[in-house]
């Protein structure tokens, strides 16, 4: 390995002494696929020393078997972990590598480089400090190079190494060289790097890796290994206000009351006072306790216990802050959101939001444009594929503390979590607080929500019908309307009649629209239950997860979901509009049932077999279980 | 203003914040106790992650009953230093029918004893969520490994199914059955993990020391002779050897290095100054390429 092998071998005790003082740098590579980033890394391992004999030995195998690199080793070949990627010959996701020297640990994130996996890429950047872009120097700057450059400006990274790779096959040229570094400066001016280091290199041949090249005499700079080893670990977390969010509350008894976390950023001693956004609440540190005795100081990057000198409301979620300069407090913000999976994103419908310790039910309220990762530009859209970025406002149902992510990595971002596939969907950071959230207090009234049922003499809900075209949703909830009424109750009806005409008239049927337009009837059968009135809502309503939001939005006992239950066929037959015919002869695109699925509720209030009875026996049913 | 923290701190403050996570988000973990040099580091981790409160979810040990004798002694004094709720668990059926490594071969072994084991463990408490002491650098396939690694009802890794890790944010939602084997030590290396324990002064099982020891040369490994269930063959004769373990597991399917290597200092030198990976030391590895890839979709750790 590359350690002071004198050392070691003389005076271990002495070694161990200078290794506990290194620093960890972790770095992400990014090229197109035949850019040699493999290569590349395997060529870093190589040389410093981490490849064992029996690794050294299956690689020799493994490179006259599948190696692309005639009779010599391929390096790449050290890090291709899976058996399906080896046989394609492609890296298909993001894998981590570590090596170390005299000077420093790295941890390398390797992400491959084709146009569909963003995701990776980002992943791999997130908790990177310095990004080496690859660059072909027969191709120059290529497409794939401005999207690296820009995923990795997006995600905070300011350090660049600009590694021009394959300078044997341009004869070590070096106006090739100046020609791609002017080319790419000039594009990336508008990123905010904060310095972009240019090395000539062969990964293949080992120049300007480890040692100077003799075949680049014009080449002054460092090279590959010493700038990582000396590149200046922008990290200044510890020059932001103090930020601690709680994980795990610490109560071995009554006696002790510890707040357990991460420190994000800045500096905090006993005495300093710390502010609980979520409360107000202020208090003093009293002890910093860790197992190892308690500290004088704790600073960003610590897993700490803190105690406070009074007993305030915390729990999971919660942050301890600066009371100076405290974070946002907001229930909506503007973000970057990069999409991470198959199933594409859809304004308005509900998903997890994860930041730090504080998980919350969230929706993307609107989607103000799509950055397309090639040329920087704004494209409109009305839903995020994946791998794509998009600027998107967020709504929460609860706030949460956080700050801008340009301003603060560890306390800006966020992901997304598919509520029924528990996927990890998307990734965020987040632009700032809108300020909306915080100036729109809800207007508290005197006449509420109770004293208008009072009034109305009844208990307002939402009774919520759900199921195919055709399986009589409309017949049904009409005549329970009916009989409501001449029950003395108030009523309302909401159907696509009085819906899809007016309100949601610039609505389609795509998965996007379908999930708007049901957020929509959702917000105003909430405002006619706040009025006091039964609601009744008749629509296909396919996707548990918009159920779900418009159970969210009302109190327990408020939602009554009604699943009208007939098969397909029977609706089928019915046809009462036609509309299963159309379909059929693919003139309906997206019809529930035909070409777009519905998801049958799991656990509905109320469940009526409609295919055989009589819509009036159902009806006086449903009446007699809501009066 | 300049405090930076070294890597093992940094390392250690990282797992800590792992270890929490799990321990705060799933209603019924466990660790994962193998008894080797990465549990000894992890177990030494979620006490400092808890301090002072005790442990907030039990260690198991999945054993295969072929441990090396002083592990399990090893074990016995753990669980009083550290003060932790271990539950013992070994796949009785395949106790019973006599399945060992000498008449039924690494692989079946392996599978019924271990994997089968595990995973039967697993579903007697219904745990959520397994701690396991894996880092990246030990072998290829678990370069790509998350640290939050979502399982199937029946265990099952899938390579494609595993979810985007972000920054430090683990999502940690399951539905019933399904579970996360997590993996706090996913970015310690080999050097890291000795690093540590010698500026910790972490207890580790003896065998890592060099000592002489009873051991029989087969297929070009030392097995060590822990006791009278393992027969010499025709040819085959016990030595005496000063020898030392890089990797413990069952002693079978475990070889020895030899070593005069008998403090710390002198393994982390001599761990410095080698040419062979520590998995070497691991017969189950050798099977077939890509053998860790199919044995984790299969469910082994």
């Amino acid at each position: 390995m590359a350690h002071q092998s004198d050392l070691i071998a003389e005076d271990i005790a002495a070694y161990l002494k200078t290794q506990e003082q290194k620093q960890i740098l972790r770095f992400i590579t990014c090229g197109s696929v035949d850019d040699g980033k493999s290569t590349l890394i395997g060529r870093l391992l190589w040389d410093s020393k981490m490849v064992f004999e029996d690794q050294l030995a299956a690689l020799e195998v493994d490179s006259k078997k599948v190696g692309t690199q005639g009779e010599e080793i391929d390096y790449a070949l050290l890090l291709d972990g899976l058996q399906a990627e080896r046989e394609q010959g492609i890296t298909i996701d993001v894998a981590y590598r570590y090596f170390s020297t005299d000077k420093r640990k790295f941890i390398v994130a390797d992400t491959p480089g084709h146009e569909q996996y963003t995701r990776n890429m980002v992943t791999g950047a997130s908790t990177a400090e310095v990004a080496i872009i690859l660059i072909d120097a027969r191709k120059g700057v290529l497409t794939q190079s401005r999207r690296h450059s820009y995923l990795t400006s997006l995600v905070g990274i300011r350090k660049i190494v600009l590694a021009i790779n394959k300078m044997d096959l341009v004869d070590y040229a070096e106006d090739r060289y100046q020609e791609i570094i002017a080319e790419y400066k000039e594009f990336a001016a508008e990123l905010g790097f904060e310095e972009i280091c240019c090395i000539p290199i062969s990964a293949l041949k080992g120049d300007n890796i480890i040692k100077a090249s003799e075949r680049t005499p014009w080449y002054q700079g460092p090279t590959l290994m010493h700038h990582l080893e000396h590149v200046e670990i922008t990290d200044n977390a510890l020059s932001k206000p103090f930020r601690m969010r709680v994980q795990w509350v610490n109560r071995p008894n009554l006696d002790f009351r510890g707040f357990s976390g991460t420190i994000a950023s800045g500096i905090v001693k006993p005495g300093d006072t710390v502010v609980v956004p979520s409360s107000g609440q202020t208090s003093k540190v009293a002890r910093i306790v860790t197992m190892d005795g308690d500290l004088e100081e704790a600073v960003a990057g610590q897993a700490i216990t803190i105690t406070l000198e009074d007993e305030i409301d915390i729990s999971r979620g919660d942050m301890l802050c600066c009371p100076e300069k405290r974070p946002s407090f907001a229930d909506q913000f503007e973000a970057h959101v990069v999409w991470m999976h198959e199933d594409a994103l859809l304004p308005g419908r509900s998903y997890l939001i994860k930041a730090g310790s504080a998980t919350a039910p969230a929706q993307v309220s609107a989607l103000k444009h799509k950055v397309n990762v090639n040329t920087l530009q704004r494209e409109p859209g009305k839903t995020l594929e994946l791998n794509e970025v998009g600027i998107c406002n967020i709504s929460l149902t609860k706030p949460i503390s956080f700050d801008p992510y340009q301003e603060n990595r560890s306390t800006g971002n966020f992901i997304l979590i598919d509520r029924f596939t528990n996927a990890t969907v998307g990734a965020g950071m987040i632009d700032f607080a809108l300020r909306r959230a915080t100036n729109i207090h809800w207007q508290s009234i005197d006449i509420n929500k109770q004293s208008r049922a009072e009034m109305n003499d009844q208990q307002p809900k939402v009774l919520w019908f759900t199921g195919l075209s055709g399986a009589g949703k409309s017949t049904i909830a009409n005549l329970v309307e009916k009989k409501l009424h001449s029950l003395g109750k108030r009523t309302y009806l909401l159907d696509g009649d009085n819906v899809r005409h007016g309100l949601n008239r610039d609505l389609g049927f795509t998965d996007a629209d379908r999930v708007e337009n049901i957020r929509r009837i959702a917000e105003t059968a909430r405002l006619f239950v706040d009025a006091g009135m039964i609601v009744l809502t008749s629509f296909i309503s396919p996707f548990k997860s918009e159920r779900r939001l418009a159970r969210e939005l009302l109190e327990e006992g408020e939602f009554v979901e009604i699943f009208v239950n007939t098969p397909l066929e029977i609706c089928e037959v019915r046809d009462p509009k036609g509309l299963y015919k159309k379909a059929r002869a693919g003139e309906l695109p997206n019809f529930t049932g035909i070409d777009s699925d519905y998801e049958p509720p799991e656990n509905p209030e109320i469940e009526v077999e409609a295919g055989t009875r009589s819509a009036d026996d159902i009806a006086e049913e449903i009446v007699a279980k809501i009066i | 203003m300049k405090i930076e923290m070294t890597h093992l701190r940094q390392l250690e403050a990282e797992s800590i914040h792992i270890i929490r996570e799990v321990a705060a988000e799933f209603e019924n973990p466990v660790m994962l106790y193998s008894i080797g040099k990465d549990s000894a580091v992890m177990l030494h981790l979620a006490k400092k992650a808890f301090y002072p409160s005790k442990i907030p979810f039990p260690l198991m040990h999945v054993d295969t009953t072929w441990k090396f004798r002083e592990m399990i002694e090893f074990r016995e004094k753990m669980r009083k230093e550290y003060d932790f709720d271990l539950l013992v668990y070994t796949n009785q059926e395949g106790a019973s029918q006599g399945i060992n490594p000498f008449d039924h071969g690494s692989a079946l072994y392996t599978d019924i004893m271990k994997t089968e084991g595990l995973k039967q463990g697993l579903d007697k408490y219904k745990f959520d969520a397994a701690f396991g002491g894996a880092r990246r650098d030990e072998e290829k396939s678990r370069a790509k490994e998350r640290i939050f690694s979502f399982r199937s009802e029946n265990h099952r890794w899938d390579p494609k199914s595993q979810r985007p890790e972000l920054w430090n944010l683990y999502n940690a939602k399951v539905k019933p059955g399904e579970s996360i084997r997590s993996f706090p030590l996913s970015n310690w290396t080999e050097l890291d993990i000795w690093q540590y324990i010698y500026l910790e002064e972490i207890p580790i099982v003896p065998l890592y020391y060099a000592k002489v020891r009873p051991v029989v040369e087969r297929d070009g490994m030392l097995i060590l002779i822990d006791d009278d269930r393992i027969k010499l063959a025709p040819g085959e004769e016990a030595q005496m050897k000063s020898v030392r373990f890089r990797t413990l597991g069952c002693y079978p399917l475990t070889a020895a290095v030899e070593s005069d290597a008998a403090t710390l200092p002198e393994i982390i030198q001599e761990m410095l100054l080698t040419r062979t990976s520590e998995r070497q030391g691991r017969l189950i590895d050798h099977d077939s390429a890509g053998s860790m890839e199919k044995k984790k979709q299969e469910g082994y750790f």
